[in-house]
């Protein structure tokens, strides 16, 4: 196991205009670690992914990356081609909306297969076959394998999503609002397929929901985000069994019994 | 001559809740608590309910922030302040070393009871295959009858789901064991379970801190007490 931070973030900011969508933060993740943000919408959480994951360009900031070599970059001083090497083969990018991470007119098969020839796979009946491996895993029919995703249901839809995310054995997946829009078997579903997975191959995520139980659930360590600023951070059981901040502890007293 | 370490020290841990949407009323619930456990010693936690045992318990296990003092854990050779450990090294003492186990199962949604046995077994880097029939075994001391085994346990009785918890908290073998209540509602049969468990882990030198309101268990099991009250503050 390898004790360095494999994603490191400084202070980082967004201002949309004179609006601000995020100030300074902070991170480190570590493999195989899962960590959640979460706050109510507009509370920066996205924002903060989004820089994470480098879709849009902090107005502060940086963010530092430990490549599979060893080395350590800083991902905006990174050229646009290794960066978008790293985003198809050792990053993996969950939308909430399945119809963003798909291909909705390319099969099945054929969407999982597509991340698989990015990283040099030219063997048709090889990439076949770990399309049909990764359907299984993700617990859609094999049969299905040449249906495109206009046909599955929208559970179905994320499951796909996932399976050609984590085809390539990324180390790092980020997840924005992985369960939203689902219903809640079909989340649950969903969530035990995520921590199973997540777990076996030690991948590190990085999990935006409003969901404390999903948050729960999937993670390690928990952001709690407020008006763009991180006010609350720690082992996930720590910040939901005993929160300190006024937010915090408004957040996690609003949750409805089961 | 060299003097056993302990497995667990505790000094003035001191723990206060801030009820902010409660106007920001202090509650303070333990002042200076100060104990230690030494391998191959079951201390039992002593006090009415309320007294804060159970806090005891979590503020150890790091679920509850430590305010002020030391919780000291020690384990495969380094010692870790988890009071004022970062989470991930929480997170490691809790996989290789600390075990916490309550009556009440956090059920994991279509998880087979099997599974979820395995699971601590499993992170602890144990093979699937010889940390499943460890699981078995154990559910099957726990009088878990095999048809449930590849069941979720959502739907399981009270009991059942205790056992399934208790299997599970009790199986990795963990240096130091934190037990709330794990006999309470249990039939005689499996209390016994528990007790022969319990004594078994002691001999393979765990240090355990118990609470325990059956009197007979905690005469069973207890080497040392400690009275909660004792550092309860001053209403």
């Amino acid at each position: 196991m390898n004790d360095e931070p494999l994603l490191i973030a400084e202070g980082l900011t967004k201002h949309y205009g004179r609006q601000l969508g995020c100030r300074d933060a902070s991170l480190e993740l570590y493999e195989g670690e899962v960590m959640a943000v979460v706050g109510e919408s507009g509370s920066g959480k996205t924002t903060l992914l989004q820089m994470l994951s480098t879709q849009i360009e902090p107005s502060a900031g940086r963010v530092l990356y430990r490549m599979r070599d060893g080395s350590v970059q800083d991902l905006w001083t990174m050229s646009e081609p290794a960066r978008r090497f790293l985003l198809r083969t050792d990053w993996g990018y969950v939308h909430q909306d399945p119809q963003l991470g798909l291909r909705m007119g390319v099969s099945a098969g054929g969407n999982v297969g597509e991340r698989l020839m990015a990283v040099g796979n030219r063997n048709y009946a090889s990439i076949r076959t770990t399309a049909a491996d990764w359907l299984g895993r993700v617990e859609i029919p094999q049969s299905r394998i040449d249906d495109t995703p206009r046909t599955y249901s929208g559970g179905m839809r994320q499951r796909l999503q996932i399976a050609r995310n984590l085809v390539t054995a990324p180390r790092l997946i980020f997840m924005d609002e992985p369960t939203g829009g689902l219903d809640v078997s079909v989340q649950a579903r969903l969530l035990d397929l995520l921590r199973r997975i997540v777990s076996e191959m030690r991948i590190a995520a990085i999990v935006v929901t409003h969901d404390l139980a999903v948050a729960r659930l999937l993670s390690d360590r928990i952001m709690v985000m407020k008006g763009g600023e991180v006010i609350e951070a720690g082992l996930t059981d720590q910040v939901l069994d005993d929160p300190n901040q006024p937010y915090t502890q408004l957040l996690v007293s609003s949750i409805l019994p089961a | 001559m060299k003097i056993a370490m302990n497995a667990l020290t505790l000094t003035d841990v001191t723990k206060t809740f801030t009820m902010h949407l409660q106007g920001g009323l202090r509650l303070p619930v333990l002042r200076n608590v100060t104990f230690a456990a030494a391998p191959g010693q079951c201390l039992v936690l002593t006090g009415p309910s309320g007294a804060g045992k159970s806090s005891v318990l979590k503020l150890i296990y790091g679920n509850y922030r430590c305010d002020h003092g030391h919780i000291l854990v020690s384990a495969g050779g380094s010692t870790v302040d988890i009071a004022s450990a970062a989470p991930r090294e929480i997170l490691s003492v809790r996989q290789r070393a600390l075990g916490y186990v309550t009556q009440f199962l956090r059920a994991v949604p279509r998880v087979s009871a099997l599974d979820i046995v395995a699971e601590p077994l499993m992170s602890k880097g144990v093979a699937r295959d010889e940390a499943t029939a460890r699981a078995a075994a154990m559910l099957k001391r726990f009088n878990v009858p095999d048809r449930l085994w590849s069941l979720p346990p959502s739907t399981f009785s009270g009991g059942e789901q205790q056992r399934i918890n208790l299997a599970r908290g009790l199986l990795p073998e963990h240096p130091i064991l934190l037990l709330d209540e794990p006999t309470a509602s249990l039939d005689a049969n499996n209390r016994a379970v528990v007790v022969d468990i319990i004594r078994e882990r002691k001999a393979q030198g765990a240090a355990i801190v118990a609470i325990v309101h059956d009197d007979a268990v905690r005469a069973d099991i207890a080497d040392i007490a400690v009275d909660v009250t004792l550092f309860a503050t001053a209403a």
